[in-house]
């Protein structure tokens, strides 16, 4: 018997029956050619959010960004007007890199007035402009207003900053859609104290993407987090969602959120009955405004036992919005076929006090804790995947949106392969 | 280097460190008699710890209710050893790693 109420087509994958229910092929997680058509029909031509507002919070801030996937590196800074913009971060002279410190391949943050490449020092303003050439007299009829910084698209939504690669895309607020409409007016302005976590797995990408987009594994592979007695009853109750949607290409999972605080505080480790805070965050939500009036796309399915929605933005980007009021982001940022770049930041209102302090540090490290279990399964399942002994894997009613995940990635490139054609 | 009122961790002030990173590593290279005997010192106190460094601003802590603080970041790192791992290290997760790169500043 299923907990929680299903729609009427019967589950939650036949109320989107363009997804169908057989098994799914994997073969799009260790083809290098399909990896490579990836490239250029998702990650060259879709919204790919590459941080926040407040990493360029003034005049001439600026952070590159190395995007493997799509062969570039980008510089992302606020200039003189204000602006964020996004230049692909390459001289106009001879191709070297722009901004960068020791390591070509590293990402670099600061503030500056104006760029000097470090080659022959030629200047860009914060706009892009060439505004300097050394030995200017010694080139032939160079005009310094054809040779500006490579201009990317970049908007800016509810202080998230998109890019996109493809000048002919839509709008981001339009690409986004129906679920980023839904959760505008969130204060995410206001939870700006950061955790980042980096990692390198040794998985395709949508591996990762998968891991989290479901919690069936949740009481299997993180069993020993919890307390025994408390293990066994959420393996046998297994897992089920509250609700869940797809706008495609995004798609969402709303889940309850019984362990913020527990009913029964002996079910949960001593430090997080001591601090009141743990995987779910601090069980007390933070004194500031928004909080009381969600927006209307937070718990879509309208539960009183609503814990979290966790929003899959195509292609990389996960945005999971806890109940007490603090916010992560998933980015998941290719480099091989079977390699990628995994990226958390965890976002909390700035404690006031240690105590505030302590509670998001054992919300971090326990994130960090499950996180490690996850990264190193999908290094198993790539190594099997790609012994291709098996082909074909069932997705239950609970891995929908690893159906849709698949499913969007391969019309995207059968959509971009056609039209080659 | 600890408030007096908490000279009972003062044995453990190797446990005062700087970020996560730091702590992390002290973990892994700990052994689980070190850890227990640091919990088993630290946990006690915790709540003590919280009301006593509560009576400051976080962003105008003095430098020993600062250690204090990070000596219970530290306590919140090995938590999950001794109450349920049982190893430093979190199980299944071989080769695994996740580097904090951004942390809040104390």
């Amino acid at each position: 018997m299923p907990h929680f109420t299903k729609p009427e087509a019967g589950s939650w994958t036949e109320n989107y029956p363009e997804l169908g229910t057989s098994p799914v092929n994997y073969e799009d997680s260790i083809d290098p050619a399909y990896y490579e058509a990836e490239k250029e029909a998702i990650f060259k031509r879709t919204w790919l959010n590459v941080g926040r507002v407040e990493q360029v919070p003034k005049v001439g801030s600026y952070f590159t960004k190395e995007l493997a996937v799509a062969d570039t590196s980008l510089v992302i800074v606020r200039g003189k007007d204000k602006e964020i913009r996004a230049f692909h971060n390459v001289c106009r002279h001879r191709g070297n890199k722009l901004v960068w410190n020791d390591y070509p391949g590293e990402e670099v943050k600061g503030t500056c007035r104006q760029f000097t490449c470090k080659y022959h020092a030629w200047r860009y303003s914060l706009d892009g402009d060439l505004t300097f050439v050394q030995q200017e007299k010694e080139f032939f009829d160079l005009d310094k207003a054809d040779y500006g910084l490579k201009l990317v698209r970049c908007e800016v939504w509810e202080g998230f900053i998109f890019v996109n690669l493809d000048p002919e895309a839509q709008p981001l607020k339009e690409y986004l859609g129906e679920f980023a409409k839904g959760l505008e007016g969130y204060p995410f302005h206001e939870m700006t104290e950061v955790f980042t976590y980096k990692a390198e797995i040794g998985s395709n990408w949508k591996l990762f993407i998968d891991a989290f987009a479901e919690f069936y594994h949740a009481p299997v592979l993180h069993m020993k987090q919890a307390v025994k007695d408390e293990a066994d009853k959420l393996f046998n109750v297994g897992y089920e969602a509250l609700h869940y949607e797809i706008h495609s290409p995004h798609s969402m999972i709303s889940s309850w959120g019984g362990m913020s605080p527990p009913k029964d505080l002996t079910i949960v480790k001593p430090i997080e009955r001591a601090l009141r805070s743990g995987l779910f965050g601090p069980w007390e939500a933070p004194d500031i405004e928004g909080l009381d009036n969600l927006p209307t796309g937070l718990n879509p399915g309208r539960h009183r036992a609503w814990g979290n929605d966790s929003f899959e933005f195509f292609p990389n980007m996960t945005l999971l919005i806890w109940k007490p009021g603090w916010y992560l982001t998933y980015h998941y940022w290719p480099t091989a076929v079977d390699r990628h770049l995994f990226e958390a930041n965890l976002y909390f209102v700035p404690a006031k006090t240690a105590r505030e302090r302590l509670k998001q540090e054992l919300a971090a490290v326990t994130f960090k804790e499950y996180a490690l279990q996850d990264g190193n399964t999908l290094e198993a399942t790539q190594t099997m995947l790609k012994s291709r002994v098996v082909t074909e894997f069932p997705l239950c009613d609970q891995e929908l949106l690893l159906r849709h995940l698949h499913k969007t990635v391969a019309d995207y490139v059968k959509e971009h392969t056609d039209a080659a054609q | 280097m600890l408030p007096s009122e908490f000279a009972a961790l003062e044995p453990f002030s190797e446990w005062i460190l700087e970020s996560e990173r730091d702590r992390y590593s002290k973990r892994l290279a700990s052994s689980m008699e070190e850890m227990q005997s640091f919990y088993d010192a630290a946990f006690p106190l915790l709540e003590q710890a919280s009301d006593h460094l509560d009576k400051f601003p976080l962003s105008e802590l003095p430098e020993q209710e600062r250690n204090l603080l990070l000596l219970m970041f530290s306590l919140v790192n090995v938590s999950f050893p001794v109450e349920v791992w049982k190893q430093a290290r979190v199980p299944d997760s071989g080769a695994a790693y996740m580097d904090l790169v951004v942390e809040p500043k104390v």
